[in-house]
């Protein structure tokens, strides 16, 4: 007996050790060998323009800058369902930044999550589709990162509770759902199209916050573009299961992504606001693959274009008869611009092509009606007051259920005067800590250039 | 007919629920410091104060005024007794077509009564929604720095026991 009761934790042991030697070997990365920072001059000017053109479609500058804080410093919190993480200081910063960091460095942290020392990063990071981005590409945008003005700034704790503070438990989730593989093109389609699928899959990163997340925070692959949540705004369904009231094509997608608003759609804003405003700076011909891939993700809409017909004369009468204060706040509040035919960016979009009202999730619209949109500084872009102080929670649901029944053709949101007062306490956040909605300009000569 | 309340006063006018705050203001309250803009809450030169908050009054109906305080810049003081949002403005010389100012004072009082040490860029910030086509800024910038050091010593003054609440 206690000969095989020593053979049974002999081999108990024999399994833990070359489990617990298995776990290291798969989680563990060598550091890469800190370098003295190389000065911006000895990187060529064309490699780091392109660099630039490639950070904006990566919208790189929007997580890893605070605002009204210096560009690329991080610190910028990022809310999760498992606790806040701060972004990174991403200058050329040698001890707080990415200064030391080789290129090989830069590379495995974009493909592979891992930091020059050797320590898994939180997927916050997108490098699950970074992972598709090309050793060309990835060259370009390193070269234009070590040429910004460097920042001390050291990167903040993030808050996460246990076991999602431990770093190796990261080694784990990249082995589930972190894919290695290298964009292959698609011989069937236009390079045009092929151009649009590798940046929208990889360094645009669309999905992360387009695709609905799992219980351990990956993308639902069967579920791509389906829809997702990112900084308490809803990102809308952007493949076929789309709400939006007129089908996207091509050339809406284009002028949507690059002046921030289209006729038949509306305004981008919210977290997208920052997308437009980067993406119109970026060369016409990769915003122009982004639309044409993505219409073809998007397919038909669900429902075709409404018009002035009976069916909507008989919801607005019906809508107005059942919530006497919805309507009249609407009347005052809404219509003098949605019912002004004036065009946007200055007018207000006609409502029953307003993909938030026929959203399934009232969120974007709360968070519009109270905050409004701000307008960009000397730029022609849209504006719209928010209402936050006129309305009280009870009152401003009113107006948001008379919205949905008179220009969708949805049923009614639950729990609308719930997210009204959330929207209130997560709003004051969003506005502290994120740079302010910028939409695209006309002329994307005036913006600045890094 | 509703009731209304506008600088402690109540008033009873007969104005239908979705009527702008703005039109009952000016047409039947003959209180003509809110001026008329643009009419669709992007010039701020409508704002007066509804329970201490700065509101946009041509797109704010009368169903959301239901017991709440109007105040209006004629609520705050008078030309013997400005108050000292108005004494600052003047005294900053800050208006030129004044068309604007109304407005704009309005909603520096909103902000000083929450916050009496305003910084320059909270300013800024705050006003953000108020154009001014004379491009007094500055002035205005400094009138409401002006303000928050009136409000600070004149706590006795007579303009100040009436300010808005």
């Amino acid at each position: 007996m206690r000969a095989s009761a020593r053979i049974i934790a002999g081999i108990v042991a024999i399994v833990l050790i070359s489990a617990a030697v298995a776990a290291f070997a798969i989680a563990w990365r060598p550091a890469i060998a800190a370098i003295d920072p190389p000065g911006p001059q000895s990187f060529d000017d064309a490699l780091v323009k392109r660099g630039r053109d490639l950070a904006a479609i990566g919208n790189c500058s929007d997580c890893h800058t605070r605002r009204g804080a210096k560009n690329f410093a991080g610190g910028l919190p990022v809310p999760t369902p498992f606790g806040t993480i701060f972004s990174t200081n991403i200058t050329p910063e040698p001890e707080t930044g990415i200064g030391r960091w080789s290129e090989a460095a830069f590379r495995r942290a974009m493909r592979s999550g891992v930091n020059r020392e050797g320590q898994h990063l939180y997927p916050t990071f997108p490098y699950d589709h970074f992972t598709n981005v090309s050793d060309e590409d990835d060259r370009a945008l390193y070269a234009f990162l070590m040429t910004r003005q460097p920042v001390r700034a050291a990167a903040r704790d993030n808050q996460l509770s246990f076991p999602f503070n431990q770093r190796l438990a990261i080694a784990g989730w990249k082995l589930l759902f972190l894919r290695h593989d290298t964009y292959q093109p698609d011989p069937k389609q236009s390079a045009e199209w092929n151009r649009g699928a590798y940046l929208v899959e990889g360094l645009a990163h669309c999905g992360a916050c387009h695709t609905p997340r799992n219980a351990l925070g990956a993308e639902r692959v069967s579920a791509q573009f389906a829809g997702g949540d990112v900084d308490d705004w809803h990102a809308y369904a952007i493949n076929d299961q789309s709400r939006s009231p007129v089908p996207w094509t091509a050339d809406a997608l284009f002028a949507y992504l690059r002046e921030g608003w289209h006729p038949d759609h509306g305004t981008a804003r919210g977290p997208m606001a920052k997308v437009v405003s980067n993406l119109s700076s970026v060369p016409a011909s990769d915003v122009r693959a982004i639309a044409a891939y993505m219409a073809g993700v998007s397919g038909a809409s669900t429902s075709d274009r409404t018009g002035p017909s009976e069916a909507a004369l008989t919801r607005a009468r019906t809508a107005s008869q059942a919530n006497a204060v919805g309507a009249s706040i609407y009347t005052a509040a809404c219509a003098s611009c949605h019912e002004g035919g004036r065009p946007l960016p200055y007018g207000g979009v006609d409502l029953r092509l307003s993909t938030a009202i026929s959203s399934p999730d009232p969120r974007n619209l709360i968070n519009i009606v109270l905050s409004g949109i701000e307008a960009v500084e000397g730029e022609r872009s849209p504006i719209m007051p928010g209402f936050a102080a006129s309305m009280n929670d009870e009152q401003a649901s009113a107006l948001l259920n008379y919205l949905r029944a008179r220009f969708s053709d949805q049923p009614a949101w639950t729990g609308v005067e719930k997210s009204i007062q959330d929207a209130r306490r997560t709003q004051t956040v969003f506005l502290q800590t994120s740079p302010a909605p910028r939409n695209a300009p006309a002329d994307p000569q005036q913006r600045e250039k890094p | 007919m509703m009731t209304l309340k506008v600088n402690g006063r109540e008033h009873q006018v007969d104005a239908e629920t979705d009527t702008p705050l703005l039109y009952v203001l000016r047409d039947d309250l003959k209180l003509n410091a809110a001026k008329f803009g643009c009419g669709l809450g992007q010039c701020g030169s409508c704002t007066v104060i509804v329970d201490g908050k700065a509101v946009l009054s041509c797109v704010t109906p009368m169903v959301l005024l239901e017991g709440k305080q109007v105040t209006t810049l004629e609520g705050l003081g008078t030309i013997a007794e400005p108050a000292p949002i108005q004494r600052a403005f003047m005294e900053e010389q800050a208006a030129q077509c004044g068309y604007c100012i109304p407005g704009m004072m309005m909603r520096a009082q909103a902000l000083l009564q929450r916050n009496s040490k305003p910084t320059d860029e909270q300013i800024r910030a705050e006003l953000e929604p108020h154009l001014c086509r004379c491009g007094t800024h500055m002035r205005i910038l400094r009138a409401v720095h002006r303000a928050a050091r009136l409000m600070d010593t004149a706590e006795a003054s007579p303009a100040a026991n009436r300010s808005a609440r």
